[in-house]
């Protein structure tokens, strides 16, 4: 019988076409003895179908904190014990924190806010924002700011977010053990709307939050069906005071067995590395991982933790000859 | 004077929170254990205190 590895280098290698929910499961489950083969083909299929260039993305928080849901791995989420304060950053410092990005080359600069969904101050924030950072910086703009109102998808639209962020944060069947303030279907509303307006998908999650292998397996093909222009891939960073603060990170070759699932799910999607990749993977890891199916990483610091500095992902990106996507070409 | 640890808050110097410090900025004041008003930038993180001031990675570093 041929292995799911054989099978996969002809349907997605070849064919383009992803892995349904029983093959990304086996990829998941193959033994340590087959991972190198995995991520080897998971690389041949990103070379393939999405070629060398990695996209480059920096993220900042414009509200962090208090955030009324209970999204139990944030420590910005306002009903836990966690020390994170609540905090506005001011539009100067917005700008600044753009130009600095762009300084790295990156042609991704997302603006993040810790709510349910904005209300009118922040959708006003936005709109100052974002117009100071077109002004000032050539970098590519993009939001997430919670669950939006089909007037709220306009307004981004209008201003030029030309990406959306939301993630499903993990698979349907396990998300009411993670969040139990709003529902995976409320999620999923709000990228059909953002689908539907023209603007760019951006949907991911966490791995290593509780869920099952199988149920891994089900995020991946859950995604798939969105087809999301961009997947950002986040290892859980078990914080203090949140009801996942205890759980242990995901062992490293669990988290390459799922880049190289997601990669064979999705052969064409922008596969980004994101949070806790340092604690996951170490410095290590993120070589491994960009041999390994991943297409793009963002650099220097998250929302409420440190990354570590962009320099060092340059400099692997150029000793990988992994030439740095340019803003040109993804107007 | 580190009075108080600016990972966690309780009193004292601790290695694990030394070591995850290398990954978080902090959040508690070594003075006077008040949470501060944390920012983090891509490229640094500035922690304020209301009693005690403003410390950053530019200076820490
Ligand atoms: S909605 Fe976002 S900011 Fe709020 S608790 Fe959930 S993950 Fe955290
Ligand atoms: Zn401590
Ligand atoms: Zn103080």
């Amino acid at each position: 019988m041929a292995s799911i590895l054989d099978h996969a280098r002809i349907q997605v290698l070849e064919q383009g076409v992803g892995l349904d929910e029983a093959g990304i499961l086996e990829v998941l489950q193959l033994p340590d003895d087959q991972l190198e083969a995995a991520l080897q083909l998971a690389h041949e299929v990103r070379m393939k179908w999405c070629g060398p260039e990695v996209e480059v993305e920096g993220i900042v928080s414009l509200k962090t904190g208090g955030c009324p849901e209970d999204c139990h791995f944030c420590s910005q989420s306002g009903l836990f014990s966690s020390p994170v304060r609540s905090v506005w950053l001011d539009i100067p410092s917005l700008v600044e924190a753009a130009r600095q990005t762009a300084a790295t080359g990156a042609s991704e600069f997302c603006i993040v806010a810790a709510v349910r969904g904005p209300d009118s101050k922040l959708m006003q924030q936005m709109r100052d924002g974002v117009k100071a950072i077109k002004e000032a910086v050539d970098i590519n703009v993009a939001a997430s700011l919670g669950m939006l109102s089909q007037e709220q998808v306009d307004d981004l639209v209008d201003m030029g977010v030309h990406r959306y962020n939301h993630n499903l944060e993990t698979c349907k069947s396990y998300f009411p053990n993670v969040v139990t303030t709003h529902t995976w279907e409320e999620r999923w509303s709000t990228l059909r709307m953002v689908r539907a307006s023209g603007m760019e998908v951006c949907c991911g999650g966490i791995i290593g939050l509780g869920e099952t292998i199988e149920q891994r397996a089900e995020f991946a093909a859950q995604l798939a069906s969105l087809d999301p222009h961009e997947v950002p891939m986040n290892f859980l960073n078990p914080r203090p005071g949140t009801p996942l603060g205890d759980v242990p990170v995901v062992e490293p070759k669990d988290a390459l067995r799922a880049i190289a699932a997601f990669r064979l799910a999705m052969p064409r999607t922008i596969l980004r590395f994101a949070g806790g990749r340092e604690i996951t993977l170490g410095d290590l890891g993120t070589r491994d991982g960009l041999l390994g199916g991943i297409n793009a990483v963002i650099v220097g610091n998250y929302l409420t933790t440190l990354g570590r500095p962009a320099t060092a992902d340059l400099e692997l990106l150029q000793e990988l000859k992994m030439p740095v996507k340019a803003l040109s070409a993804t107007l | 004077m580190t009075a108080y640890c600016d990972r966690c808050g309780e009193p004292g110097v601790h290695e694990p929170c030394v070591a995850a410090r290398q990954l978080e900025p902090p959040r508690f004041c070594t003075h006077c254990r008040r949470r501060m008003k944390v920012q983090v930038v891509p490229t640094g993180w500035t922690a304020t205190c209301v009693e005690h001031g403003e410390v950053s990675s530019l200076a820490s570093r």
